[in-house]
């Protein structure tokens, strides 16, 4: 009788145990029953998406079966990083997609926009779910929101990361690309300048030109500007300034190659050029350093005749 | 510190062997200036490579002797510059006009020996 007792005394209260348990059930549990939700729509869910990427115009570069293939394993990632609750696979995963579709020109608001669409279309499959079970709906959209958002940040931020590097190191190449320093003749060197000149890279380029002088022993530098488009008052002074420098180290510079855009351009500054040396041309230059430096270019048929 | 000034052939060589205080180089002025009458020089040169600093006061002190011993009948050449003091000289606006310059001692002297032979 006493166990009888204690047994229909103890019911009630493992009622309430189970009772409370079912309110408080911690978020893992709640997590595990939407990730098996999630994999049980897999397939409809994922073509859900798909279409929603399409309609949206998002990912236009790429086309119906690549949106695809890449929603079907953006999807499975989602779900395990849901699961296991660690973003590292994740993050691994957007570093790698971001690789492959950055030359491809997909921009970061695509990026964003599809992840934040699957974000929708999970979001709305638990609201049809669970639409006769409001608490129930509210626990799982607890448990659901904060991993969603963390999953969109991890995304977005891996995308972009990724962005940053690629540019980095695009900088870092045309940055070592662009200033050569090159010896033609002895005591000659040629400085061809292209593309933007910032005042970083003035800087460098100057510091390139007068270690070149001192290792080179050149007398002569000829600076070639055909390939700058542009110039400012900051950029011609830098350029006053290289040649000044040269100058104390005993050398004497040529400018060639000032387009019209260019010459116009510091006639309307008033930078002074008047103590630069300026030839129409490279050759015209080359032709002129050789005549400082005492050489004598004579075509050998004519030497023969 | 004391600037010693050889005499090589028709030059006049003072080299700057450490940073100087602005006496010293006041002294190197007019040491330089007094000898190369005394010494019947032609030219002279003052070789800076083992500085790494050039202040506006040295930089106006340089362009000084450099005038001075021009109207004492003779040419002056500043030879050494390193290329860090020449970038910072010329953001400082030290731009020594006037004043000739050449990479090193051997520099300097082919540009002094083309000068007087031009000149002769």
């Amino acid at each position: 009788m006493t166990r009888i007792d204690s047994g229909s005394n103890t019911i009630p209260v493992r009622d309430e145990y189970v009772g409370i348990a079912e309110n408080d059930r911690p978020t893992s549990v709640l997590l595990r029953e939407l990730v098996a939700h999630l994999r049980g729509n897999r397939t409809q869910l994922r073509e859900e998406w798909a279409r929603r990427i399409t309609e949206a115009k998002l990912l236009t570069a790429m086309t119906k079966d690549e949106i695809f293939a890449e929603a079907t394993s953006v999807y499975d990632n989602y779900v395990e990083a849901l699961e296991t609750g660690t973003f590292e696979a994740l993050q691994a995963y957007a570093r790698d997609l971001s690789e492959r579709i950055i030359p491809r020109g997909v921009e970061t608001d695509e990026v964003v926009g599809i992840v934040l669409l699957l974000r929708d279309v999970l979001a709305r499959s638990l609201f049809a779910k669970y639409q006769n079970d409001f608490t129930m709906l509210n626990r799982i959209l607890d448990a659901y929101e904060p991993a969603a958002n963390r999953i969109a940040n991890t995304v977005a931020v891996g995308f972009v990361q990724e962005r940053e590097r690629i540019i980095r190191e695009q900088q870092e190449a045309i940055r070592e690309l662009s200033t050569p320093v090159l010896q033609v003749r002895e005591r000659l060197l040629i400085l061809p300048i292209i593309g933007v000149i910032d005042p970083q890279r003035a800087r460098q380029l100057t510091e390139q030109l007068l270690r070149g002088i001192r290792t080179n022993r050149a007398k002569v530098v000829v600076i070639d500007i055909t390939g700058v488009a542009a110039m400012d008052a900051t950029v011609a002074n830098h350029l006053v300034q290289t040649v000044e420098a040269s100058r104390l180290l005993g050398a004497t510079v040529i400018v060639t190659g000032l387009s019209p855009e260019i010459a116009q351009t510091i006639v309307n500054i008033g930078v002074d050029l008047g103590k630069m040396n300026t030839v129409g041309d490279l050759q015209g230059g080359i032709e002129q350093a050789e005549r400082l430096l005492g050489y004598k270019v004579v075509a050998h048929t004519t030497e023969t005749q | 510190m004391d600037v010693p000034i050889l005499k090589q052939g028709d030059f006049l060589i003072a080299t700057i062997q450490a940073a100087l205080t602005d006496a010293d180089l006041l002294q190197l002025r007019t040491g330089l200036v007094q000898k190369v009458v005394s010494c019947r020089a032609r030219g002279v040169i003052v070789d800076v490579t083992s500085l790494d600093v050039m202040d506006s006061f040295a930089s106006r002190t340089l362009r000084e002797v450099a005038q001075m011993i021009r109207l004492r009948g003779a040419e002056t050449v500043i030879v050494g510059i390193q290329p860090e003091v020449a970038f910072a000289m010329v953001q400082l606006g030290l731009k020594l006009e006037d004043v000739a310059t050449a990479l090193d001692l051997e520099e300097g002297l082919a540009h002094l020996s083309q000068r007087s032979a031009s000149g002769a």
